[in-house]
């Protein structure tokens, strides 16, 4: 445990350092920063260490496919290839000079134009590499249920048969209710590919996969896709017809209907930006951490900068499990509103309340 | 705006892909057996508890059931011994009682036939003396009919000789 830790805190702090390099002078913490926890066509595990990763691209020249190792020259600098220019993490049509050609948009604002870019970035690698890693253990498991048949779980099976339990008796049953097992594969899924996603992302050199936007934006818009089409009758009719409501806010002038309808919307909203922030948040403080040492250009942060970061690497092996944890009761909860059948009680103006739906049954 | 804040077209290009393809296989290979198989498990388990606690109950008839024969056969006993008890206890007595008066009854036989033999024997006394009287008298008329001496001095020595009882 020790060693591992020693282990990592070392590549932790050496890949920091290699972040300096590229920049040839002063170091700048942010741009270390937002390198690290953004998306890159290569996968830089420390220096010298590199993959460069598949870059595919369709537009003008229709399928382009080449590894993103062309766009730099024997001195890591940064080269146009193909008609190709990278700047600032994008694949833009490059001119004649090597420099992104640009075109003025429809807001009269000059930007810059490029394919549309299917790259397996570093964060599309980390991702099969966390699906891979999934289907072994699922895979594993679900096979060691069928040769184990009716007997008690050993192994990998009995660390993870808890963890499904706990998904599907604490999160599905209680929030979803007798409807729960249609939306369990959903939940599961989603549970462990944000758990294993976050944990990938702590590991050194790993890539910030639920910590970026358009990841989190994806699952979201599964959750919303899902509630949507399984919201039944009662779940439309507490939305357009919310009982408890004067009719004046109803039809009047329709307030309700439309804070309803935008809750559709927030909710998971809410969860987009709740996993994005948080996984991000981790992985900005740790490194900032880092940072001390190389801003104060002294070895005696060190140990002070370590004991910190290895404190917020506890607090985040912790937070994988939470966000994972919260995105899926958050969805649980969702989907428990759109299948919940509403017994048809007066509810003498308090609305339906979960008290008082709790004293109808 | 912020590149952190602005989802790349590939990446959600793919994480789409993915997700969905993720979902689907872990749905079909391991989300279905593994449901099936924890719910088969807490089935079977079930119904194993309720069979133990029906055996139990089945267990504690059985029980009651035995505890209610092992009473009844101590009563059986009890009552048989108790009568045993009796039978012999009445066996003696009248054992007794006909002994008593068996006993009673010879005694009264004794008591009737010695009264009886003495009857007789003073029957038989009395005529023994009234043969020697009749005797002694014979003797006396015959010898007074010789000698009035002589008969005089026999009935004396007759009269000595013989010894009333």
């Amino acid at each position: 445990m020790k060693k591992i830790l020693v282990y990592l805190l070392t590549v932790l702090t050496f890949s920091a350092q290699a972040a300096e390099s590229p920049e040839g002078g002063k170091f700048s913490p942010g741009d270390m920063i937002m390198h690290h926890i953004g998306d890159d066509y290569t996968w830089h595990f420390a220096d010298g260490l590199v993959l460069p990763l598949p870059v595919i691209l369709y537009g003008e020249k229709g399928l382009d496919v080449f590894s993103a190792s062309n766009f730099y020259n024997a001195q890591h600098e940064v080269q146009p290839y193909n008609g190709y220019v990278m700047d600032h993490g994008h694949i833009y049509y490059a001119n004649q000079d090597g420099t992104p050609r640009t075109q003025v948009n429809a807001e009269g604002v000059e930007e810059p134009v490029g394919p549309l870019d299917f790259s397996i970035t570093k964060n599309v690698a980390s991702m099969f590499v966390s699906v891979l890693l999934l289907f072994l253990v699922f895979m594993t498991i679900a096979g060691a249920y069928k040769k184990n048949r009716g007997r008690a779980p050993r192994g990998i099976q009995s660390f993870f048969e808890p963890i499904i339990l706990f998904v599907r008796d604490d999160i599905a049953k209680t929030n979803i209710g007798p409807k729960y097992q249609r939306f369990m594969p959903y939940l599961l899924t989603v549970f462990f590919f944000i758990w294993f996603n976050n944990l990938l992302g702590l590991v050194p050199g790993g890539a910030n996969l639920t910590g970026n936007i358009a990841v989190t934006l994806v699952l979201a818009l599964m959750t919303l896709l899902i509630t949507v089409f399984s919201g039944n009758k009662s779940y439309w009719g507490h939305i357009f017809n919310t009982p408890g409501v004067p009719w004046w806010l109803k039809w009047g002038i329709p307030i309700m209907p439309l804070v309803e309808v935008i809750g559709i919307f927030t909710k998971p909203f809410s969860l987009m930006v709740r996993l994005f922030a948080n996984i991000t948040a981790g992985h900005i403080i740790i490194l900032s951490l880092f940072s001390l040492i190389f801003i104060f250009e002294s070895i005696a942060i060190g140990p002070l900068s370590v004991a910190f970061a290895v404190f917020m690497n506890f607090l985040e092996l912790f937070v994988a499990l939470l966000q994972a944890y919260i995105f899926t009761l958050l969805s649980a909860m969702y989907f428990g509103g759109a299948v919940e059948e509403h017994d048809h009680h007066p509810d003498l103006g308090h609305g339906d309340a979960p008290h008082a739906v709790a004293a109808a049954h | 705006m912020n590149p952190l804040v602005t989802p790349s077209f590939g990446l959600l290009f793919w994480q789409v892909v993915t997700f969905l393809v993720v979902l689907l296989l872990l749905s079909k290979f391991a989300w279905k057996p593994i449901m099936a198989a924890l719910r088969e498990r807490e089935e079977n388990i079930d119904a194993a508890l309720s069979m133990a606690e029906k055996a139990k109950l089945e267990m504690q008839a059985l029980k009651a059931d035995n505890e209610r024969l092992l009473n009844e056969a101590r009563a059986e006993r009890e009552r048989i011994l108790k009568e045993a008890t009796e039978a012999a206890n009445h066996l003696v007595e009248s054992a007794r009682a006909k002994a008593t008066e068996e006993g009673q009854r010879m005694i009264e036989q004794a008591r009737v036939s010695i009264v009886n033999e003495k009857k007789a024997a003073l029957t038989e006394v009395k005529n023994l003396a009234a043969t020697l009287s009749i005797d002694i008298a014979e003797k006396l008329i015959r010898r007074e009919l010789q000698d009035e001496q002589a008969q005089r001095a026999l009935v004396q020595s007759y009269l000595q000789e013989t010894h009333l009882s």
